[in-house]
């Protein structure tokens, strides 16, 4: 190796050289070991994936009934009884009001980002909603807790409140980057035939990116569902039905999962495994919702 | 709304005699409102960004005071007589996710590599939809199932070992917890691999087939291809991918309130209970009031400005290696 040929040498030279250059020992068993380590840590990160879904799937189907979907949560975690109907709505309701404030908010906030933002602002804005994805989720509950719990008391809107900021940048990053897949050249069409940009970015750009938007808000939808930490901070949780939307504290499927983990009692518990089930699968729709959507869109692209 | 972006001939059918009535007057005004609103929404983020530094460094402010710099200095929590020392939690904090990333690292790279190098073409997908379906779960539900299932399955065991055999280090000094800092750091590797394996997967997609056809011309096998060719070229990638997987287990709380023992001390083995700044919030936020209650605010912001420096230098790098 590292020797250059030079014209005079033999047939056989070349041959050995040859050999040589193939690798062989050292350098041979270097990359076995190398290959077998990557499918190592491959199978190894398969036996978490594996535990998780199937005692997940196992608990959770031995807890569930129809009571557990149809019943709200007793009022001891001994009596085993009652079920999550109350954590399913409050989260139906949070989640429906973030995503109505941070889907509109963050798919304008990407038009301006991606059509109109140049300069020293945009990259702010840009970078910021960056560094906003990384912000612990508590973080944002402690801050919903002093700016809106502390003069307004625990809700549903808090909770929303929360929620929204944590996929607000989760929708502003994922639409910009699908705006930015949106041919040029549709939009030099549209312009030619007299549209404005308004009208462009409305009726030509949108409707493109369309799919991609979906995806993305699906993406956010799923990570909200399952946030736990931020509502303890702003929606408190709470044993009965409500559907008030402010002044009295609701409940989360998180809310009562982290609950049961928390508490010795093994009625509690169960219902705990049959919330994770009911909060995994809702996750589990909406991601694979995304997926389905997403590749949708590539189809047609 | 689909079909009208199909063709551009859709497009022009859809748009043009709208386009015509309005090219003055109410069209431009509409442009510029619209344009208007876009740098409203825009600017939110930076607006809500500010305003949650200064309503939770405002509600801590009492405690900065009266404390002063003991507040990060002192390990000492008492919330019954007034002391608030966060640094045990500080401690705890990093401990465990230095131990996640530990094992994080090094397993997220193997995969990031076989699935971009080695692995058949037909298990590409099926490999990637597993790990990402890591990250899909509820942090919830990693802390119900590592309390339930992993804690008696491997931590306690795990922990019991480590203690056992080398517990002549302080590190690993008994009697050994599966509820410890090694227990909250094992479910927070498990939980940032998705997130440190898919970045670095994309980062080693970027390196060019060029580079990898030189190395094996040049005689190296798949390993020192990987060495020489893929590894320096996606370094700085992977260093931000890294830096975000921290980011992800500095903040992390419910696993970790459920797994981590909730010990307001900092032990020098990680097999013995203690805290993190996220846990201690998730924890005695619902039994806290008063100055307890702003002491925990206190803790959230100091959480913050860690998480938000290693963000941005996680950003940075992540940009620098794009740009490139």
């Amino acid at each position: 190796m590292g020797r250059s040929p030079s014209p005079g040498e033999s047939a056989g030279a070349k041959v050995s050289d040859i050999n040589s250059a193939r690798p062989a020992g050292r350098r041979l068993w270097t990359n076995r070991l190398a290959s077998a380590a990557m499918l190592g840590a491959v199978l190894l990160a398969m036996i978490p994936v594996g535990l998780i879904l199937s005692y997940i799937f196992a608990k959770g189907m031995a807890a569930m009934s129809w009571e557990f979907l149809s019943e709200p949560t007793p009022f001891s975690f001994r009596r085993a009884e009652g079920g999550f109907l109350n954590g399913l709505i409050g989260t139906g309701i949070m989640v429906g009001l973030a995503t109505l404030v941070s889907v509109p908010l963050g798919i304008l906030a990407a038009i301006y980002l991606q059509e109109y933002g140049r300069g020293l602002l945009a990259n702010l804005i840009r970078f910021f909603s960056d560094v906003m994805t990384g912000v612990p989720s508590v973080f944002v509950g402690l801050f919903v807790y002093t700016a809106f719990v502390l003069p307004f008391g625990f809700g549903a809107v808090m909770g929303a409140a929360a929620l929204a900021i944590i996929m607000l940048p989760i929708v502003v990053r994922t639409t910009e980057e699908m705006l930015k897949l949106v041919p040029l050249e549709l939009q030099h069409g549209s312009f030619a035939l007299g549209a404005s940009k308004f009208q462009t970015i409305i009726r030509v750009v949108l409707p493109s990116a369309l799919p991609g938007i979906t995806t993305g808000v699906l993406l956010a939808v799923a990570r909200a569902a399952g946030e736990t930490a931020p509502l303890i901070l702003t929606a408190l949780g709470s044993l009965t039905i409500t559907t008030k939307l402010i002044g009295e504290p609701i409940s989360a499927l998180p809310l009562l999962i982290f609950d049961g983990a928390r508490n010795p009692f093994a009625a509690g518990q169960e219902r705990a495994w049959a919330g994770a089930l009911e909060l995994l699968a809702l996750v589990l729709i909406f991601t694979l919702l995304a997926r389905i959507v997403a590749s949708r869109s590539k189809i047609s692209s | 709304m689909q079909s009208e972006a199909r063709t551009l001939g859709d497009v022009a059918a859809g748009v043009a005699p709208a386009a015509i009535e309005n090219r003055t007057g109410i069209g431009r005004r509409a442009d510029s409102l619209f344009g208007l609103l876009t740098l409203v929404s825009g600017s939110l983020v930076l607006i809500v960004l500010g305003f949650m530094v200064v309503s939770t460094t405002n509600t801590a402010l009492p405690i900065f005071s009266s404390e002063g710099l003991s507040f990060v200095t002192s390990s000492n929590w008492n919330p019954a007589d007034g002391n608030y020392g966060i640094l045990a939690f500080i401690y705890g904090t990093l401990v465990t996710s230095i131990i996640a990333l530990v094992i994080a690292i090094p397993v997220s790279l193997g995969i990031a590599l076989y699935v971009v190098e080695a692995a058949p073409r037909w298990v590409r997908g099926p490999i990637t939809y597993a790990v990402d379906l890591l990250a899909a779960v509820p942090s919830v539900v990693y802390g119900l199932w590592g309390v339930f299932v992993l804690l008696p399955l491997f931590l306690q065991p795990a922990a019991a070992l480590l203690s056992e055999y080398l517990g002549f280090i302080p590190l690993f000094a008994g009697p050994p917890s599966g509820l410890s800092y090694f227990g909250a750091g094992v479910v927070l590797a498990i939980m940032v691999i998705p997130i440190i394996s898919s970045l670095s997967r994309e980062v080693i997609r970027t390196v060019p087939d060029a580079d990898r056809y030189a190395a094996y011309a040049l005689g190296a096998t798949r390993w020192e291809m990987i060495r020489g060719a893929v590894i320096p070229r996606s370094r700085a990638g992977i260093v931000g991918a890294v830096m975000l997987g921290l980011g992800r287990a500095l903040g992390e709380t419910i696993a970790v309130a459920l797994l981590v023992g909730s010990a307001t001390r900092i032990d020098p083995s990680v097999v013995r209970p203690g805290y993190s700044m996220a846990a201690v919030i998730a924890n005695q936020f619902q039994e806290a009031s008063g100055d307890h209650i702003r002491a925990l605010v206190g803790v959230g912001v100091v959480l913050f400005a860690i998480t938000i420096l290693v963000n941005m230098a996680a950003r940075l790098m992540v940009w620098r290696m794009v740009e490139r």
